[in-house]
């Protein structure tokens, strides 16, 4: 699981072009929307593009994201679970 | 345009140089890229505005040019943008054509694709300095002064804004041309077509 982690927040660093983030201060507990890494909407509909491409994990309501993308935690757990590739 | 409007500051960004007020502000002739020399300018402006780096190209040199044209002065809320540019947003949709060109691995990128209109540099710089303001981005063959002028003059007489930031934004691939300036009651400088121009065409 901690290698997931550390994998989502390198992948996520790079695709979100969150340039000036280190893997090391993403928590794994902290909130990826809002205060904390401050994503938006768009950067939603790049988590779910790339939930389907790196994960083949297709979702088929996009309000089901913002349960998912609550942390990296979150995300690696449900990715763990859910993961065809 | 009446004669107390003025051309209060402009901005020139070209060959990997960076212009205020027609004197030399910053260059970077080692930048391999655009990427590469927006991110050099961004530091040496010493900025803090993380969604700069999930701009496209021509998002970036744009607001590039306002960060530089804002200096020492406010925008406020009710000043007017009226930009152009010759290639509309064609780089940013090649490169989202590019990412959905292979059908077996087909993921399109909503970060890339909101970029493939050119008024989201309007978009942006509104974003950015919180204006509400009119915002209006043609696409033409060059820079045109006297439109452009005009458009800001009917803004400016009908009291729908108290300045302009108008311009030209272009970005094709490697070559790109910026050029904003700012209109308003203050400044040395007559805001005509000749003048604007003459500023334009200088560097």
């Amino acid at each position: 699981m901690a290698e997931l982690q550390l994998e989502l927040k390198e992948k996520i660093i790079e695709q979100l072009s969150l340039e000036d983030v280190e893997v090391s201060e993403i928590g794994d507990n902290d909130p990826l929307f809002g205060d904390g890494l401050g994503l938006d909407s768009i950067d939603a509909l790049e988590l779910i593009v790339m939930l389907e491409k790196d994960y083949g994990i297709k979702l088929k309501d996009p309000k089901e994201g913002k349960l998912i993308f609550e942390s990296i935690g979150v995300m690696a757990a449900y990715i763990e679970k859910n993961r065809t590739k | 345009m009446e004669d107390h409007y003025k051309i209060t500051s402009f901005c020139s960004i070209r060959d990997q140089t960076v212009y205020k007020d027609g004197e030399e502000y910053y260059t970077n002739t080692e930048a391999a890229t655009v990427k590469d020399f927006a991110k050099g300018v961004y530091k040496h402006l010493a900025l803090n505005y993380a969604k700069f780096y999930k701009m496209d190209d021509l998002c970036k040199l744009s607001f590039l040019a306002s960060e530089v044209l804002s200096q020492g002065i406010e925008f406020p809320e009710d000043t007017a943008l009226v930009l152009a540019n010759h290639a509309s947003s064609l780089d940013t949709d090649r490169k989202y054509q590019e990412s959905i060109t292979n059908r077996e691995e087909y993921y399109p990128s909503p970060a890339l694709f909101v970029y493939t209109l050119p008024n989201i540099v309007i978009g942006e710089l509104s974003i950015r300095y919180q204006l509400k303001s009119e915002g209006v981005f043609f696409v033409s063959e060059s820079f045109d002064a006297d439109f452009i002028l005009q458009y800001a003059s009917i803004l400016l007489e009908t009291q729908k804004a108290s300045q302009v930031i108008c311009g030209w934004v272009d970005l094709d691939s490697h070559k790109y041309d910026v050029f904003l300036a700012l209109i308003s009651k203050t400044g040395n400088r007559e805001a005509n077509a000749a003048e604007l121009n003459t500023i334009y065409s200088k560097l």
